[in-house]
């Protein structure tokens, strides 16, 4: 990659990732113009917010905000909203944008995250379509939602994933009436041990959520008018009234732009660890990317702020001939009633499972073990065992189960001593 | 709009505008101060927006609740003014607030 700091550099996609890498961009050395084009009107914000305080109307866009328009203007960051970006030209070194303009790049970020998955199957677009059955994942979805989102209303969630769970905790503090459909047996199936599933599954109904795993969709009965989602209708014939519907059943990368560009795709854009792709002028960062993780000796897409920040920082130096290799524990948060869950590391593969606390009461952590050693923690409102665990999981430390267990053994006494 | 000052660890210094009811964490993020990162967004998750009350303050601000002095633990370098600026939100009579920061946050 050539070292000229002083070219144009082109940002597709105004996200979390797209936001720190403008700014960070600059502030690495940048000296030519960075311009972010989002498809969104919004500069670039935290989703983490729209399925918890947002959801419940207890922030407001502009604090959704990762920085207000000035701090951009200051860092001579110009963004273009609401346009998309159609195609990218390689050879010619041009993004085409929706509007017809074209803008020439020397460097490009490719920042595109991704889209919610759409239910398949049956009349779910034509569902899709009514005032009252949403996705979410913009801002606007959540505006929509919040319209909607009354004391009363019969609410029907597909998914039972952080996004279902989180909006259904949400929606019964406001006092609307729940029902979570899941199509795994357990909610949370895809990142959770049983023993943690079970954990929620328990808090949920206990607020007073209709929980229903081993459940699909069937079909969504629309009112007589044909304006509105009336029911949804499960494959065990169940048919469940409703006066609004959310859909969570999670996320794909936008891969499309760089597939058509010819850069190497593969669940995600596919880039190294200082997040260039087979493009030496082009870095993928966020959401959208593949990248090697050394801790777990695989490649991984993850879709979590924290890799986003991490990503576009290692994407701003890299950009200005400097390389810092991104290797980190994943980590990430879902705030559910009073419950602070805090993850840490993937557990795929796991062979022992170790809980520490009671998963009866409303705080305790669940560490994922191979071979001795962890590979992942589930912690409940136990911040200190969270950070801790970060440390467990990078150092590969060996660790004694029985005394993970125990709440008597602090567990910072588990680190290795100095030697 | 309160005034905030931010004294880096080589004492360099920055005052900034803040607006009244974000915290003082996103006052720091908005106006680019060096030192504070606040990658969690300010949901109390990343101890990267650690910083030490000035002494002067110390009193003048709300004390943490529980969980923040959990967090609060595992920041580096953590001393008895230590708060987690997430969770110090900017009001009226935090005018001057003077806030110093670690060397650093990770």
């Amino acid at each position: 990659m050539s070292m000229d700091t002083n070219g144009k550099a082109v940002i597709v996609g105004a996200g979390h990732a797209a936001g720190v890498m403008a700014v960070s961009l600059r502030e690495a050395g940048w000296q030519g113009s960075i311009v972010m084009i989002g498809e969104e009107a919004h500069l670039p914000y935290q989703r983490p917010p729209l399925s918890k305080a947002f959801l419940a109307g207890e922030a407001e866009v502009e604090q959704l905000y990762l920085k207000p328009a000035a701090t951009y203007e200051r860092a001579g960051v110009e963004f273009i909203g609401a346009t998309r970006v159609e195609r990218i030209d390689r050879a010619a070194r041009l993004v085409h944008l929706a509007d017809g303009r074209a803008l020439a790049w020397d460097k490009l970020v490719l920042a595109t995250g991704g889209r919610v998955r759409r239910l398949a199957g049956a009349n779910a677009e034509a569902a899709a379509r009514m005032p009252n059955f949403h996705y979410l994942r913009t801002i606007d979805d959540v505006m929509r939602i919040r319209a909607q989102f009354h004391h009363g209303v019969r609410l029907v969630i597909v998914g039972g994933g952080y996004v279902g769970l989180e909006v259904a905790a949400i929606a019964r503090h406001r006092g609307l009436q729940v029902t979570v459909l899941e199509a795994a047996e357990r909610v949370l199936a895809r990142v959770t041990a049983p023993e943690v599933s079970c954990f929620y599954e328990r808090i949920h109904r206990a607020e007073g959520v209709d929980v229903r795993t081993g459940t699909q969709v069937e079909q969504f009965e629309l009112d007589p008018s044909g304006d509105a989602v009336a029911a949804v209708v499960c494959q065990d014939g169940a048919r469940i009234p409703a006066d609004l519907v959310i859909v969570g059943v999670g996320l794909v990368p936008n891969t499309e732009l760089a597939q058509a560009a010819g850069l190497e795709v593969d669940n995600g854009i596919v880039v190294d660890a200082c997040t260039r792709t087979s493009d030496p002028d082009i870095v993928a960062i966020g959401d959208c990317s593949n990248h090697p993780n050394d801790i777990y000796g695989r490649r991984l897409r993850l879709e979590s702020v924290p890799n986003a920040m991490e990503q576009a920082r290692t994407a701003a130096a890299a950009l200005c001939g400097v390389l810092k290799p991104y290797n980190a524990v994943p980590w990430f948060w879902s705030d559910q009633y009073d419950l602070k869950l805090k993850m840490t590391g993937l557990s795929q593969g796991y062979d022992q499972l170790v809980l520490r606390g009671d998963t009866g009461g409303r705080s305790f952590s669940a560490f994922y073990l191979k071979q001795g050693r962890m590979l992942a923690a589930d912690t409940v409102s136990r911040p200190q065992e969270f950070m801790l665990s970060k440390r467990f999981i990078a150092e590969a430390i060996e660790l004694d189960p029985a005394r993970l267990a125990d709440e008597s053994v602090p567990l910072k006494d588990l680190l290795p001593t100095a030697p | 709009m309160p005034t905030i000052r931010f004294v880096q660890s080589d004492g360099a210094e920055q005052a900034v505008h803040a607006e009244l009811g974000q915290s003082v964490m996103q006052a720091a993020v908005n106006n680019q101060v060096p030192g504070i990162l606040g990658d969690c967004g300010g949901s109390c998750s990343c101890a990267t927006c650690h910083g030490y009350v000035d002494e002067a303050w110390n009193d003048r601000v709300p004390p943490p609740e529980g969980y923040e002095t959990d967090m609060l633990s595992c920041a580096m370098d953590v001393r008895p003014n230590s708060r987690l600026t997430c969770q110090l939100n900017v009001t009226p009579d935090l005018d001057g607030l003077v806030i110093r920061l670690p060397a650093s946050q990770t």
